[in-house]
């Protein structure tokens, strides 16, 4: 015990000195390799912002002027809102499927041993580790097989699908650390299983159920491989762009591009800030 | 007894839906793939059949071969170049930034560009890097170019630029997860005991983030394997994926035992590298004791 505290003082005192020590040309050029890779990482997103704000119809430099006129024509395009509301109505029933279907999976591989479980945990988790196209494929031939039309429909289950693994592994995670003692104390003060659910176990877990909604609805919302595959006539936003960036560029496109973006940071911010409020009321218990 | 049996009823009560549901919306389309993968083609479609004829001709045609290993090497092309970007920045954000909230913004920061739509950060290289593009544009604005080069796009470099840019946080989420995981103590007690930063990072460090590399190839070489947008934006057209004709199988060419038997080859080659990985780790594990 106290010879433990010692060591930990002696390394706290050392990395105090360390700490003081100027930076040296090791870590400098760290830092700068590493800023390099965060730049890197955003120069195609920034060349979409400022190309939407150019009013030259070809993404080439030099600049030629400011104009907000991509924006004022992706908004009154008509295809292209059709398409933008038709991925918000599939993100929320997608969202609505994972959450339908992965809690209750969740519960049963977090509280329950039962035959061939591994096998099932193995199968639940397959969306996420094989690739988009797998699943899009195999879900193809199986509405085919079971005679049914492609659809919004069809690409909704398809979502629902390949995205509710999200939602299992979330929350999975989330019961895994779960005390289980208060859902006891609960039952012996007399609450009902339903309401030992609703009021002690549902606002334990609801971080994650929140968390993994905002996931996957993003992940439905920029969906490709599996919608590619199981589209009917009506388009996704993603499948709008593609058809119309395969024809050709149009800043109209980066406009779309830098909405979705401002609207992305704005949820993962929501989202970071909520992780954040919740570990501080991890550390505070 | 009684406690055991309503356990067990409360289970079949609670869950037999949802089971239901990933049988048949998983397990039974995976079964089904499968099952077409040994049909025989037959104008205008096909036929149920159980012969080994589509895997024979991925066998002996041999351009089924060329786009295989190209898709192979595309992948460990883009998961090096990954690991090459994203083991610095995840290096310098574990160890190197002191305070709490800059390394959070800075991980978030990493991480953001995922939600940034897919297929727009895609798009967005072909304008970069296209002859009427903001690369040549730049080069010739600059005088470096005289005239716009063909050489960026549409090759198998301007793939592995693409991926590699797109799944770049891939490789350090897991790679900055096995960092932080290590105790500070550890490297304290190898420069204590007199070793260059160097070998502390290639004795130390480096071993014991194995996992979280091993985790971070899996994926960027998963996602680059099964991805059939970047090709088909950035590739041109001699530099087809398996992804691209898998998607071309079930799309024009109407060959859906071909393309079922190609979509097999590629869950093998993925479940195979998934669990190499594993065992790799596992056997890691084992060395460090």
């Amino acid at each position: 015990m106290t010879t433990t505290q010692m060591h930990g003082i002696a390394t706290t005192e050392k990395l105090g000195s360390r700490r003081r020590r100027p930076i040296d040309k090791g870590t400098s050029a760290l830092a700068v390799a590493a800023m390099s890779v965060l730049a890197f990482l955003y120069v195609p997103i920034a060349t979409l912002m400022v190309f939407s704000f150019n009013d030259n119809p070809v993404t080439r430099l030099p600049l030629t002027g400011f104009t907000l006129d991509w924006y004022h024509k992706a908004l009154t395009n008509p295809d292209l809102m059709t398409a933008l509301w038709n991925s918000v109505i599939v993100g929320l029933a997608a969202v609505a499927i994972c959450l339908a279907i992965g809690i209750p999976t969740a519960f049963a591989l977090d509280r329950y041993d039962f035959p061939g479980k591994t096998a099932f945990r193995r199968l639940v988790i397959l969306p996420i580790t094989l690739p988009g196209l797998i699943t899009g494929v195999s879900m193809l031939v199986f509405f085919r097989a079971a005679g049914v039309d492609l659809s919004l429909w069809t690409v909704i289950v398809g979502h629902g699908t390949a995205l509710t693994a999200i939602v299992v592994t979330n929350v999975f995670a989330r019961l895994q650390r779960f005390d289980r003692r208060i859902e006891e104390a609960s039952a012996d003060l007399g609450a009902k299983p339903w309401q030992t659910f609703l009021f002690v176990t549902l606002p334990n877990i609801k971080s994650a159920l929140i968390g993994s909604s905002l996931i996957a609805f993003t992940l439905s919302f920029d969906e490709i491989p599996v919608t590619f595959f199981l589209t009917g006539r009506d388009n996704t936003l993603p499948m709008y762009i593609w058809s119309v960036i395969r024809r050709g560029i149009t800043p109209e496109i980066n406009a779309i591009g830098t909405i979705i973006v401002a609207v992305s940071i704005v949820l993962i911010l929501v989202s970071v800030f909520m992780m954040y409020q919740e570990n501080q009321k991890g550390s505070t218990r | 007894m009684n406690h055991a049996r309503r356990h067990k009823l409360g289970f079949w009560v609670l869950f037999s839906a949802p089971m239901l549901w990933w049988i048949i919306v998983l397990l039974v389309p995976y079964l089904i793939m499968l099952s077409i993968s040994f049909y025989s083609r037959q104008f205008p479609f096909h036929v149920p059949d159980f012969q080994f004829g589509n895997y024979l001709i991925l066998l002996q045609d041999s351009q089924y071969w060329t786009v295989l290993l190209r898709s192979v090497k595309v992948s460990i092309l883009v998961s090096l170049a990954a690991f090459a970007m994203g083991y610095p920045l995840a290096y310098f954000l574990a160890f190197k930034v002191q305070s709490e909230r800059l390394r959070l913004f800075l991980y978030v920061a990493t991480i953001v560009p995922l939600w940034v739509s897919y297929l727009l950060r895609a798009y967005t290289w072909k304008t970069i890097l296209g002859s009427e593009g903001i690369l040549n544009s730049f080069l010739m604005w600059v005088g470096i170019l005289d005239e716009p080069s063909t050489l960026f796009l549409y090759n198998e470099f301007a793939m592995v630029v693409t991926m590699a840019y797109i799944f770049t946080p891939f490789m350090v989420m897991p790679i900055y997860a096995s960092l932080e995981k290590i105790p500070r103590s550890l490297i304290e007690a190898s420069k204590d005991l007199g070793a260059a930063r160097f070998s502390t990072f290639w004795r130390i460090t480096l071993p014991l983030t194995m996992p979280g590399v091993l985790a971070g190839f899996t994926f960027t070489f998963g996602l680059s394997v099964g991805d059939f947008v970047s090709p088909l934006l950035v590739g041109g057209p001699y530099s087809n994926m398996i992804s691209n004709v898998i998607a071309t199988q079930f799309g024009m060419a109407m060959n859906w035992p071909l393309g079922a038997a190609l979509g097999v080859v590629m869950l093998f080659i993925v479940l195979g590298v998934i669990t190499a990985s594993d065992k790799l780790e596992r056997a890691g594990r084992l060395n460090l004791g």
